[in-house]
């Protein structure tokens, strides 16, 4: 025992920290090339649905979102409990999809304009009402190729 | 005045900074990819194009939804946990059953001429009902195609369908496979026509 205790009063050397900016950099720009910004604040509801038989979508480039729900409680003083449907930013009227749809053709290159996936999502509580209307109107402006967003789940509920 | 020496620059506030900075990211990014059903809408029928032909009853298998989230299925009260059972058996149809879907000797790339069944499942859903209700019953069908060609594929190639459908992009052989086990277990689902389509605006 005396032996160890005898060299004692040697301090700890300090851990070198000097790469440690480089390997904060590292993740850094992990993050930074991974990252993709949230285009859209949400303004609606959105609970998606659990399903099963859930797929994933391939290209996030092709696809187009559509959010339909209860507007989330700070908005609902001013536009109300109905259930609306949020197209980008702002709500939006079933009116306004053939445009939405144009735009969106717009934004992508010309080859790629016919495999645009509209992704619906839709809050759980919605009824299926306004969801037709969409699908209706989707149906008149040839977007045809619809996902419905849900989470994947293990075993349905009844 | 003398040369004065040039200090070093202190980096050791560089860490913090790149810390703030990776914090930034790591808050405002998404990893999620979107997940879903995939469906496909029919097209609007242009408006010279002769009526549908008539289907008979016994191919059709017809959903409806209520407003309360019931199921009716082919004439019968049916809770949606039933419902894969009940579609797995009408599209698989049986032989020399009247009230089951007809056949149709189809020649398939792959299968050769095989007796493909004449099934479709009609889906007819209220304004009222939830979207809840609606998708658990689009994914019950869907599960109940995905068993059939699971199962199909299983018996014919010694493997899964999911499997097939992994390998169909990289090879050839998959991919054939891959299309005669859907073209055995067509995926038939048509949603009724809701009454505003075509109508005044």
């Amino acid at each position: 025992m005396g032996k160890f205790r005898k060299k004692g009063s040697r301090s700890l050397p300090a851990v070198n920290t000097a790469s440690l900016p480089d390997i904060v950099f590292m993740l850094l720009f992990f993050f930074m090339v991974t990252t993709v910004m949230r285009e859209t604040s949400l303004k609606v509801e959105n609970t998606t649905p659990k399903a099963t038989e859930v797929s994933k979508l391939e290209k996030k480039s092709l696809v187009a979102y559509i959010y339909i729900g209860k507007p989330i409680k700070a908005l609902q003083g001013a536009f109300g409990s109905a259930p609306r449907i949020q197209l980008n930013d702002a709500f939006k009227t079933i009116d306004d999809i053939p445009l939405f749809v144009e735009m969106e053709k717009d934004d992508r290159d010309e080859k790629e304009r016919n495999k645009i996936t509209w992704s619906l999502k839709v809050d759980v509580k919605t009824k299926m009402g306004i969801v037709t209307e969409v699908k209706q109107a989707l149906r008149q402006v040839n977007a045809l190729k619809l996902n419905y967003s849900a989470n994947k789940t293990e075993v349905m509920t009844n | 005045m003398g040369k004065r020496e040039v200090s070093e620059i202190n980096a050791g506030s560089m860490a913090d900074i790149a810390f703030l900075l990776l914090i930034f990211f790591l808050v405002t990014t998404t990893m999620d990819t979107d997940k879903g059903l995939i469906r496909k809408l029919p097209e609007i029928p242009p408006a010279d194009q002769p009526p549908p032909p008539k289907i008979k009853q016994r191919n059709i298998l017809e959903i409806l939804v209520n407003a309360n989230d019931q199921l009716l299925v082919g004439g019968e009260y049916m809770q949606v946990t039933e419902l894969r059972e009940r579609a797995k058996v009408f599209i698989r149809s049986e032989v020399g059953n009247p009230v089951m879907p007809e056949y149709k000797e189809t020649e398939i790339p792959g299968l050769g001429v095989v007796e493909v069944s004449k099934q479709i499942i009609s889906l007819q859903n209220d304004n009222g009902t939830s979207y809840e209700m609606y998708i658990k019953v689009q994914n019950e069908l869907v599960a109940a195609y995905n068993e059939l060609r699971n199962e199909f594929a299983q018996q014919k190639f010694n493997k899964p369908f999911t499997e097939l459908a992994q390998k169909a992009g990289s090879s050839d052989a998959a991919k054939e496979k891959w299309r005669a086990v859907k073209a055995f277990y067509p995926q038939r689902i048509s949603e009724a026509e809701p009454k505003k389509v075509g109508g005044p605006e």
